[in-house]
């Protein structure tokens, strides 16, 4: 019994990112922008905050943490901006952009906790630690639960309620289910509201990453996101690109994760068994709706 | 006099419930251009598809060179020497000009070969083309060319082309009806599917004119004159005066609603469709536009309805124009969205805030029951409607959204009678209470049937008509008029 609290604690840690990810790749799916790119977003916007969180001055005090957050979430928009622009500019699709994006920021991170951002001893592949004034403060003490959690749940509630109870919600929804409609009976500037549901989704795709720096690792390291941002993909499809489902399916996959590990170390499961589960899960669920989709063409 | 090339004979064909061609004939004779004359939905199209084998005949018979075949596909009429260049061309853009005659082949892919063999047909021809370039990288008239060079590469004897003129400037038209000309004189045979009585009085030996799916008319060009071929088109006996349009609303009283001062437009792809335009439309009037498919009419209704925007010229409309499009399952509606969102697309460009969906709802119900939509209600999809049922949607959001001006494109196209019924009188409906109406029609009849006024473009001019069935079918061939 002593063994659950931690784990719900661990859990819901883990889901914070894949929450937070799994509502931008919604966004962007929701407008029809496959958004693939996420992960990147996150990455870039990781790196970001931790850049504000090791420059700033103490004297800053808890201002670091909002000041890291907004300067993470910028990072993934304008991250995010360079696939929109090159997909309404030129007609590059973002499927490819987007991956190719993840990689340069995959590689670009590796490189700055080499190079510029290094800790001063030259060391270890990481930078110093973040101000303190940047941490994010924790919900419950001695675990490592912390804000960002409620966060996550006030972004889904929140996204939930925009993409359903207001008009720029509306004009998403309409461009991603069909842009030839909303184009010519909705008047709706498409290209527009697209590019900057793209640019939504990586601002959050950042936040994300930067809450994860500023709650969890307070530095940053190669490898801060274990493909979170994939991850987040099947968060979001699973949870039918609904935002409020996104924080079932976020802290259902936090759980798979969480439990992978705690098998490892315990029964000696590998936690690559949690991929293979993940990886079911979405066959089924895609299987599934084809099935139900199929059937109900039938009908009509 | 040469022997006939290709017979069909006593052709009929029902799709459904709809018979497309009732025992239509035409016989090509060998050495010949024929012209197979018809208004759009005449039957031409699926009569030569019967002929290259696309579609199976339900009866009547076809030979080439006096002998009896049964096509059961096109590469049985392709082994017959039949080549068919499709209005809508079916290259791939991605590929060369020597691949994509190669495409179809039989056997191993020699690209030198088929490099040489092509280099020589296109010299024979006069058809140039480079082999090597891609086809996406060419102009529409050089593409054209492949297309023939592709039909031609196979042994063909009797090539059918398929208003080959329609996507052409007139300058390449022209040049291309004559290459035509020459191919016959070699002993080949060529049909040429066309609505424009100019090019068949000039360039066809032999004409056969459809209407309403049977052979009207047919012999040689030197029988012909644009009269006699026009009212074979149109059937001599139509007479219309424009009974059952006028209302006693006087024409013209209102006050301009939509007016458009020397404007031009282009298509999606920067052809200029519509040149120098002017045309007012008031209140309390229908203005009917006719047109032959592709004479720029889809854009002087999008301009109308501020969906397109103009290239040059001035356009005056209201800020908020109901439009009613042709293809409206993918143009007005979004089919996995609810009725109460389909109707909530309505201004949603420049919503701003919170969404009333208390409001849209009401409005939802409103509009089912007045416009006796069958929903069961106004939470189901858009795509569970039927196609009639989808229709008055548009209209009931289009009319109720802009009681000042709609402009409607084929609005009764593919309903059942009762729905066509129901929709025109939702128009008529309009225009009483006020609104400037400008209607598209492909059919004719219903036009003038709807319209207080019609106007007709032809090769992007627009003129106005008289009410008067004759007239208007010549000033849309572009046949000046009286």
């Amino acid at each position: 019994m002593t063994q659950v609290l931690p784990f719900v604690m661990d859990m819901l840690v883990h889901a914070t990112p894949l929450i937070i990810a799994g509502l931008a790749v919604a966004i962007a799916f929701r407008a029809g922008i496959w958004n693939i790119g996420a992960d990147g977003q996150l990455i870039v916007g990781a790196a970001a905050a931790a850049w504000i969180g090791v420059s700033v001055s103490t004297e800053f005090g808890w201002l670091a943490l909002p000041l890291a957050l907004i300067i993470g979430a910028i990072a993934g928009g304008l991250w995010a901006a360079i696939a929109a622009l090159l997909r309404s500019r030129f007609g590059v699709l973002e499927v490819i952009s987007t991956i190719m994006l993840n990689f340069i920021a995959t590689y670009g991170v590796s490189y700055l906790v080499r190079g510029p951002l290094q800790e001063p001893t030259h060391v270890y592949p990481q930078t110093s630690s973040i101000v303190s004034g940047a941490h994010m403060p924790t919900l419950i003490a001695n675990t490592q639960l912390h804000l960002g959690f409620v966060m996550a749940l006030i972004l889904s509630v929140g996204t939930w309620w925009v993409m359903r109870y207001s008009a720029v919600g509306f004009r998403i929804r309409a461009s991603g289910a069909s842009p030839f409609a909303a184009r010519s009976a909705g008047l709706i500037n498409v290209r527009r509201v697209t590019t900057a549901a793209f640019v939504v989704s990586g601002a959050i795709a950042g936040l994300a990453g930067a809450i994860e720096v500023s709650g969890v690792t307070f530095a940053l390291y190669e490898n801060i996101s274990p493909g979170y941002g994939y991850t987040a993909i099947a968060v979001a499809l699973l949870a039918g690109l609904n935002p409020l489902a996104v924080i079932g399916t976020g802290i259902l996959f936090g759980a798979l994760e969480t439990a992978a590990s705690t098998m490892q170390r315990n029964v000696g499961i590998p936690a690559t068994t949690a991929s293979v589960i993940e990886a079911i899960v979405i066959l089924a669920v895609i299987a599934f709706t084809q099935v139900r989709a199929h059937r109900a063409l039938r009908v009509t | 006099m040469g022997d006939v090339a290709l017979e069909l004979a006593s052709i009929t064909k029902r799709f459904n419930r709809v018979t497309a061609l009732q025992s239509a004939s035409l016989a090509a004779r060998r050495g010949t251009v024929h012209a197979l004359l018809g208004e759009n939905g005449a039957g031409k199209t699926t009569l030569m598809r019967i002929a290259f084998g696309m579609l199976q005949p339900d009866s009547g018979h076809i030979s080439v060179n006096g002998i009896r075949q049964a096509f059961s596909s096109s590469s049985n009429a392709i082994d017959a020497g039949i080549g068919m260049v499709h209005q809508h061309f079916t290259l791939v853009p991605a590929m060369t000009v020597t691949d994509n005659i190669a495409l179809g082949n039989r056997g191993v892919f020699n690209p030198v070969r088929t490099r040489e063999a092509l280099s020589a047909l296109a010299e024979r021809t006069g058809l140039a083309v480079d082999p090597n370039a891609r086809v996406e990288d060419l102009s529409t008239g050089a593409q054209q060319r492949v297309e023939i060079l592709k039909a031609l590469s196979r042994d063909t004897r009797v090539l059918i082309l398929d208003e080959p003129t329609a996507v052409l400037t007139p300058f390449e038209a022209r040049e291309l009806l004559l290459r035509a000309r020459k191919l016959v004189n070699n002993g080949g045979t060529a049909i040429l599917i066309t609505h424009k009585l100019r090019d068949a009085l000039e360039f066809a030996d032999d004409i056969t004119v459809l209407r309403h799916g049977s052979t009207v008319w047919n012999g040689p060009t030197s029988d012909a004159t644009e009269d006699t071929l026009i009212s074979a088109m149109l059937g001599g006996e139509r007479m219309l005066t424009g009974a059952g349009a006028a209302t006693g609303v006087s024409v013209a009283s209102g006050r301009v609603v939509m007016s458009l001062q020397n404007v031009s437009a282009r298509d999606a792809s920067g052809v200029e469709r519509l040149r120098s335009v002017t045309v007012s439309v008031h209140a309390g009037e229908i203005v009917g536009v006719a047109a032959i498919e592709g004479n720029g009419q889809r854009e002087l209704l999008r301009v109308l309805a501020g969906r397109t925007a103009a290239t040059s010229g001035q356009v005056t409309i209201p800020a908020v124009v109901g439009f009613i499009p042709e293809d409206r399952q993918r143009d007005a509606l979004i089919q996995d969205f609810s009725l109460r969102d389909n109707i909530a697309l309505f201004g949603a460009g420049a919503r701003h805030g919170v969404q009333k969906w208390g409001n849209i709802r009401k409005q939802t119900r409103r509009l089912l029951r007045d416009y006796s939509v069958r929903a069961h209600d106004e939470n189901i999809r858009a795509r569970a409607l039927s196609g009639g049922n989808q229709q008055k949607l548009v209209v009931a959001r289009e009319i109720e959204g802009s009681h000042t001006a709609l402009v409607a494109e084929n609005p009764s196209r593919g309903l059942d009678v009762g729905a066509a019924a129901a929709v025109r009188a939702r128009i008529r409906a309009a225009r009483d209470t006020g609104a400037a109406v400008v209607i598209y029609s492909s059919d004719l009849d219903e036009l003038l049937d709807f319209a207080d006024r019609v106007v007709v473009l032809h090769a992007g001019q627009l003129r106005e008509a008289p009410r008067e069935y004759e007239s208007i079918g010549r000033m849309m061939l572009g046949v000046s008029a009286i």
